[in-house]
Order: C-alpha cells, then structure tokens, then sequence
C-alpha cells in the first residue's frame, strides 16, 4: 500500500524534479542579463512574494478576480437558463452572442477606461465582460439538451416553476455549466493580469511590468513564477470544486462507461 | 466534455424532411437577423438620446462611418494583415507541436504517466505570465505574439489529442495489432481517424483563442496590428475608430468561428458526430 504509494508519487515527481535539475543546472553559470540563473529568481520569490507583496499584490489580484469571476458565474448562468428555456429568445440573441464572444475583451479595456477610470470597476467590468461568455453559451447548450423524458416527467408530475429549475434543470445542465465555468476562470485570470498591466497601483500585473520596465530582471522572473502557481493552485481548487459538485455525474458516466 | 466549449449532440431530434429543414432555417436566421437588429437600433439610439455618453460611445452609424473610411486607407489593411499573420503562424505552429506531442505522449507506453503532472502545473499558467519574457526577447517584433500564441493553443491542441488517443476503440487496436500493422500503420489508419474530431475542436477551440491573443499582445506589446490601432486611435481620443477596430477584430473572430464549423463539417462528413448532426 504504502510502497505503490510511493512509486506513484515517485513517478509524478520524476520529470518536474528532472526538469528543474536541469533549469537550475543550466542556468547557474547564465550571465545572460534577461535569464539570470534559477537560484537567483528563487531568491527573489522567497524576499519578495512569501513577503509583504503576497499581502499587497496577490490579495488585492484575487479579490478583484474573485469579484469578476463570481458576478460572470451568476449573470452567466441566469441569462442562460432564461436563454436556454425560450427557443425564440434563443433565436434572436444566438448571432449577437457569437459577436459579443469573438471580440477580444482585452479590446474593450482602453475603451473601458474613458468612461470608468482606472479604478476597480474597471478591472471587475473587463474580468465579467470577458468570462460570462463561455458560461453563458454553455449554460445555454446545457439547458437546450436536457434529457425530453424527464422533461416530460416533470410535466406530467406537475413540476413547475423554481422546483422544476432547482430539482431539474439545474443539476441535468450542471456538467455543461461546470465546462463554461471552468473555462471563464482561466479567461479571467488573464484579463484580470492585462487590466492591471495596463492601470493599476497593486496587483501581480501591475507588479510584473513595474520590474520589467525597471529591467529589475529576477524580480520580474519571480512575478512570473508567482503568477504561474496562482494559477495551478486555482485550477486545483476549481478540480475540487468539480469532484464536489460534479461527483455524482462522474459517478454515473463511470458506470455506464463499465456497462 | 472532451468538446470544451462547444458542447456537441444537443438532442436534436432525427432527420426532419428537407421542407421543415428550409423552413427551420428561415425562422432562425429571420429570428438572428431580429436579434442583430434590435443591437443596432441600441447601438445607434442610446448614445443618441442621451442614455450613454456619446463622447465613450458613439452611435453605431458614427462608427460605421469611421469604418468606411478607414477600410480604404493602406494602414487599415497593413494592421488586418499583421494581425492575420501573427495568428496564422502562432496558430500552426501550435497545431503541428500538438500533434506531434500528443501522438508521442500518447502512443508511447509510459510516457503519459511521467508527463502527466508535468502537463497539469504547466498547462494552467497564464499566456500572459510569458508576456515580460517575450518583450525581452523579441521586443515589439511581431513573434511575441507568436510565441505567447503558440503557447495557449498549444494546450488546447495537446489535451484534445490525448482526449482522443483515449477513445481509440479497443477492438480496433487489438485488431490492427493481430494484422500486423506497423506503429505508422496504426496511425495513420486507426489512431488517425479516430484522433481527426477531437483535433478538430482543439483546433477550433485554439483559432478563437489565438485571435484574442494576437490582439492582447499587439495592445500590451505594441507590434503592428489590429491591436496597436485600438491603442493609437484610444490615445488621441478617436473614440469613433477605436470602436471601428474593435467592431473589425470582433467580425474576424465571428468569421475564424464560421470557417472553421464549415471546415469541419466538410472534411468530417463520413464522421459519425457530423452525419448524424442533422442539419447546419
């Protein structure tokens, strides 16, 4: 039990350590101004982003994205049901949302900022803007592909109204949300870094191009690497966020997989 | 769930005749052409009577006019082409290291489990976290859009090809391994076509998402493009041509959406999921 154990972690661990062996290895000698070496960059990390820049840079980054992110779940998922569930509404609003999703949001920031400043509202508008819409389309497809017999079931049964959507709709459109959701959280983490390249005081952007432009080289280097395990550690707690919510789903799809 | 963003089979029901067929498609494009109208109409209206300040927001016949002029300006052209070209490289360079990458990883015994956390704390890195590294490299030069490109596609392409590796039918392999196949046979003939949908979306997924990113890197970089023209035309306060550009990329992408769907549903006719999609 406990020796699989460790050959499986073993076998995760092998070619990250290996990789990072040789990054280290290789980048030791590095003169190279723009690539200083590894142990250089982890210096940095550890002074600055296990510091005080933890607190005034990767908080203020989160709450901003957090704020986005969770009003683009809610307004995604609410206009898709309403979209989904009306097949005229869907009609006329389907050629409008393929426009809306193939502008670049990073396109509306300067536009954004003439008219609300540089301030949060801004930020939060650009993250919401550019992670409904994967949210919103694939609540839409969800809702459209809901299994008829149990449509009809709850029909028959009489099952209208906020019952119908929370006992039915909801969880039969729940693993399309959960793919729009997943995919508007890796979109809002890019906006909110762009959003705060281009206008911010604080924030793992800002302080990215602030030691690029000051060619503070390492300290640059860290923010990267900073931002880098921001985002894996999202990811992770969105993959448990999915195995909590989706469970049941996976669970089934499993056994008719065995079937 | 291997589909990502578009989510196929929405439970159409079985082949409608074509009459209902041509008369399905008349209520949905009258219903679209409803839809983009009533946007126009807000368009043009709101900043019009007052509800949006038309200095942010001109009214869409302002824009449009702004548009006219600009498309026959060499430098409208120059900026759709620069951008076309960042995207078209970034875009096949990804495509083919995907393929490459994922048969690899895929088809060798192993090498899925050593690389497998490898790819999970790789792939959710942010493209733009490259972005410091790229001006550094190569400036404002057109390949830092390239590489920062190439490198969000390349995800996309590599996930769906592992996704359909998975889905190779096990009675097809163990068949091909029974007649001998050699390992290129085996690709080319069972992993292939098997592997072709699935690349399809990746790709389709990785087209959108490689315009978004050409158009970031030209505003954040500042390399020639349909994106540095945002930026200039924001800065000398030519709201009307801001918006002209940002409509242009918004239409490019609608158009990469709708070429790659026909795309797709030509080269995959003999596939199941187009056949049995029935209907555009």
């Amino acid at each position: 039990m406990i020796a699989a154990f460790l050959r499986k972690l073993a076998v995760e661990l092998a070619l990250p350590l290996i990789l990072l062996t040789l990054l280290y290895l290789l980048s030791a000698s590095s003169t190279n101004f723009y690539f200083p070496p590894l142990s250089a960059v982890l210096e940095k990390f550890n002074a600055l982003w296990l510091g005080k820049r933890f607190f005034s840079d990767v908080i203020p980054s989160f709450q901003r994205l957090m704020a986005g992110y969770l009003l683009a779940c809610l307004l995604g998922v609410v206009l898709g049901i309403l979209i989904g569930s009306h097949a005229a509404l869907r009609r006329a609003v389907e050629p409008v949302l393929e426009f809306f999703r193939a502008i670049p949001p990073v396109a509306m920031i300067p536009l954004l900022i003439m008219s609300m400043g540089f301030g949060d509202a801004m930020k939060i508008t650009i993250i919401v803007a550019g992670a409904i819409w994967p949210i919103l389309l694939n609540t839409v497809e969800g809702v459209k592909g809901v299994d008829s017999v149990l449509d009809e079931t709850c029909r028959t049964y009489q099952i209208k109204g906020m019952a119908r959507l929370w006992h039915f709709i909801l969880p039969a459109a729940s693993p399309h949300i959960v793919v729009g959701m997943r995919l508007g959280l890796s979109i809002g983490i890019v906006l909110m870094v762009i959003s705060e390249m281009f206008a911010a005081l604080d924030g793992l952007g800002s302080a990215i191009i602030y030691f690029q432009r000051s060619y503070e080289i390492p300290q640059m280097w860290s923010g990267v690497l900073m931002l880098g395990l921001f985002g894996f550690a999202l990811s992770m707690a969105f993959r448990l966020f999915e195995r909590l919510v989706l469970g049941w789903y996976y669970g089934m799809r499993n056994l008719e997989r065995r079937d | 769930m291997a589909a990502g963003h578009e989510v196929v089979g929405a439970g159409r029901s079985a082949a409608p005749t074509a009459t209902a067929l041509d008369a399905q498609a008349i209520v949905r494009w009258l219903g679209g052409a409803a839809g983009v109208l009533v946007l126009a109409a807000l368009w043009e209206a709101a900043p019009r009577v007052g509800l949006i300040n038309r200095n942010f927001f001109p009214p869409l016949s302002v824009v449009l006019q702004q548009l006219a002029t600009l498309v026959t300006t060499a430098e409208f052209w120059g900026f759709v082409a620069s951008t076309a070209r960042t995207w078209a490289l970034g875009l096949v360079i990804a495509t083919v290291a995907g393929i490459v990458a994922g048969l690899f990883i895929g088809l060798v015994p192993e090498a899925r489990t050593y690389t497998h956390s490898t790819i999970e704390f790789l792939r959710p890195i942010p493209s733009v976290a490259l972005i410091p590294g790229v001006i550094l490299l190569f400036g404002s030069r057109y390949q830092s859009g390239v590489v920062l490109i190439t490198y969000a596609a390349f995800w996309q392409v590599l996930l769906q090809m592992l996704y359909g590796l998975n889905d190779i039918d096990s009675v097809a392999r163990d068949t091909s391994r029974s007649f001998r196949f050699s390992r290129l046979g085996f690709i080319r003939h069972v992993a292939w076509p098997t592997l072709l949908p699935f690349l399809f979306t990746g790709v389709r997924l990785a087209a959108a998402m490689a315009l978004v990113l050409a158009v970031t890197a030209e505003m954040v970089i500042g390399s020639q493009g349909i994106g540095r023209g945002i930026v200039v035309a924001q800065a000398s306060n030519a709201t009307p041509e801001a918006y002209a550009y940002v409509l242009v990329a918004g239409l490019m992408g609608v158009a990469i959406n709708m070429a790659a769907r026909v795309l797709e549903r030509h080269l995959l006719k003999w596939h199941p999921s187009v056949r049995n999609a029935g209907g555009p």
